[in-house]
């Protein structure tokens, strides 16, 4: 039932000829720039809060608040696109780059505007060939039609718009790490405060914005935010896309209102389990955010508030889907060595403790641990949450704390079982 | 001795001055090398710090930190694994496993006649299509081993 979809920015994903300009403006492309540029910035800003837009990244901070914390001055500031998609489970923005370009830059455009930018980059993770080549040809085009570079559409603001490419490190999607990355360091998180927006790239004001995020601010202008905020539920207006994969018959990108139902979007969005199959647990945002049982999974409501009070997060919209085929032993073996791969090594509790964390795991999963590691997986986890510089550390904590403890009994009987010699994971 | 291509000097002579600062042209002119060379040789570092005038200890600290630089010589055909959960949960393992059977390598190694480095790697956002590869630049989405090793016979492997 494709009807509990709300196509908002993934209206005309399905439209081939919507990745380049003309097809972008047959469908309303650039409509809404002329109409932005006519408005006072602070009236932008305001509107764009009055529209209760939360960072579609993974935080969930208010948009318009996270704006207004720039100096009230005529500092020169940076807008910075955070395309460096890469919490596991997370394939949404790419997909947006891809497929509609344009509406990534005609929101950045506005969104420049609004906070009076000169310069944006365009953060694209490196593995992200094709979208690279796409954006950066879409921009080509924006420069040739006169949507970027001086004098924009004769209003008197001037801004230009480049790519940056990553090369491979998942921190660079914390924003002051990408900061570093977009200066030529190594991308390690800074130290807060300051804040981007009071000290960011090269030490200028800086907004690091998601791409969906920025990507809502045009359509948020195009339709007002009241009309914005008849999307969702009212703490938690407009519609998310979400990245759905593991076990459902049909994974992919939905967009859907905020607040709909888990359940929906598993069982009717995504066709459901494979046949024979039983819903075990669901990771709701990625692969930072605690798991939720199949029982919880069922009451969750995909809105921050919903998942927050579960004790989870609505995070990047990731929705990993674990059937009753998977070890939850296994998986989260697989979640806690990617975190020890990317830890970027600067705070000791994260750089030891996701190594500790992977090393026990694997440990568990080879039968070559006792009851008592369990216990120690959330002692050292409990140890990692808010001692560092960014929430690498968290992101590797919370799955795990929740893992072990939610599926307590399966880690139990794993041990059990290969005490006894009966098949482990390797 | 290892010199940097004419072509390679004027593309770092323009990301010098494209950003605005000149340490943010380390990464584009890593890949610059990587694309010509198909990995970064330790050479290179010296090369690139007389051009960019930015110390060969700050170069290799970028080098070293980010993973899609390759530190040694890789197969003309990178092919990168994903195993992460997703893909984990849909076969990238075993596809993994099955690729490095097949063209008798370890992971991370090159084939001895050059043609294939097999490689597990982390997410790469493809997890509605899981399990994937990317080979080279391009991604190659939902696999089975079988799949898998016809599309590499098709490029070459």
């Amino acid at each position: 039932m494709a009807s509990l979809e709300t196509k908002l920015l993934a209206e005309h994903y399905d439209k081939p000829e919507f990745q380049k300009l003309d097809g972008y403006k047959k469908h309303g492309g650039y409509a809404v720039l002329p109409k932005a540029l006519k408005m006072e910035p602070k009236a932008i800003i305001d509107e764009v809060k009055a529209s209760g837009l939360r960072g579609r990244g993974g935080a969930g901070f208010p948009t318009g608040m996270k704006w207004s914390f720039l100096p009230a001055n005529g500092e020169p500031r940076y807008l910075l696109c955070n395309a460096d998609e890469g919490e596991p489970g997370t394939f949404k923005d790419r997909l947006m780059m891809e497929r509609a370009p344009h509406q990534l830059i005609e929101g950045m455009i506005i969104s420049a505007f609004a906070i009076g930018s000169k310069k944006s980059y365009i953060y694209i993770r490196g593995e992200y060939d094709y979208s690279k080549a796409v954006v950066k040809a879409a921009i080509d085009e924006a420069y040739k039609a006169g949507y970027l570079g001086k004098n924009i559409l004769g209003s008197g603001f001037d801004h230009d718009m480049d790519i940056y490419s990553g090369a491979g490190a998942y921190i660079c999607g914390e924003e002051t790490g990408m900061i570093s990355s977009l200066e030529g360091l190594k991308g390690q998180p800074k130290l807060k405060p300051p804040f981007p927006a009071v000290q960011g790239y090269l030490r200028k004001p800086t907004i690091v914005n998601n791409v969906e995020t920025l990507a809502a601010v045009k359509y948020i202008i195009r339709d007002g935010a009241a009309a914005y905020k008849k999307y969702g539920t009212e703490k938690s207006p407009g519609t998310k896309l979400f990245s759905v994969s593991g076990n459902v018959v049909k994974p992919g990108n939905y967009e859907v209102p905020l607040g709909i139902s888990l359940k929906d979007i598993i069982f009717t969005v995504c066709g459901g389990l494979k046949p024979g199959r039983k819903l075990k647990a669901v990771i709701p945002g990625g692969s930072s955010a605690p798991v939720l049982t199949a029982d919880e999974a069922m009451r969750a409501t995909m809105d921050y508030e919903c998942l927050a009070q579960m004790g989870s997060m609505l995070g990047s919209g990731a929705i990993v889907v674990i059937d009753d085929s998977n070890s939850m032993v296994d998986l989260l073996q697989v979640i806690m060595h990617f975190y020890h791969h990317e830890s970027c090594g600067q705070c000791t509790p994260c750089r030891e403790g996701t190594g500790w964390l992977s090393k026990i795991l694997h440990d568990i999963a080879s039968g070559h641990a006792e009851s008592k590691d369990i216990d120690l997986v959330k002692k050292i986890s409990e140890q990692m949450m808010g001692k560092t510089i960014c929430a690498l550390s968290d992101a590797a904590a919370m799955p795990a704390i929740s893992f072990v403890t939610k599926f307590r009994d399966e880690f139990e009987q794993h041990l059990a079982k290969a005490s006894t010699g009966s098949a482990v994971h390797a | 001795m290892f010199k940097l291509s004419k072509a390679c000097e004027d593309f770092v002579g323009k990301e010098l001055t494209r950003y605005e600062g000149k340490y943010s042209a380390i990464i584009p002119a890593l890949f610059q090398v990587q694309k010509e060379n198909g990995w970064v040789p330790p050479e290179a570092v010296p090369a690139l710090s007389k051009i960019m005038g930015i110390p060969e200890a700050h170069i290799n600290e970028v080098l070293y930190f980010y993973t899609m630089f390759n530190k040694k010589p890789v197969g003309k055909l990178h092919v990168q694994v994903c195993t992460n959960i997703s893909c984990a949960m849909n076969g990238g393992r075993e596809l993994a496993d099955a690729l490095c059977k097949n063209y008798n390598v370890t992971d991370g190694a090159m084939s001895a006649d050059g043609k294939i480095t097999v490689t597990r790697v982390e997410c790469l956002g493809s997890c509605g299509t899981a399990p994937m590869m990317q080979v080279n630049d391009q991604y190659i989405e939902n696999l089975t081993p079988e799949l898998a090793i016809r599309k590499l016979k098709e490029l070459g492997a």
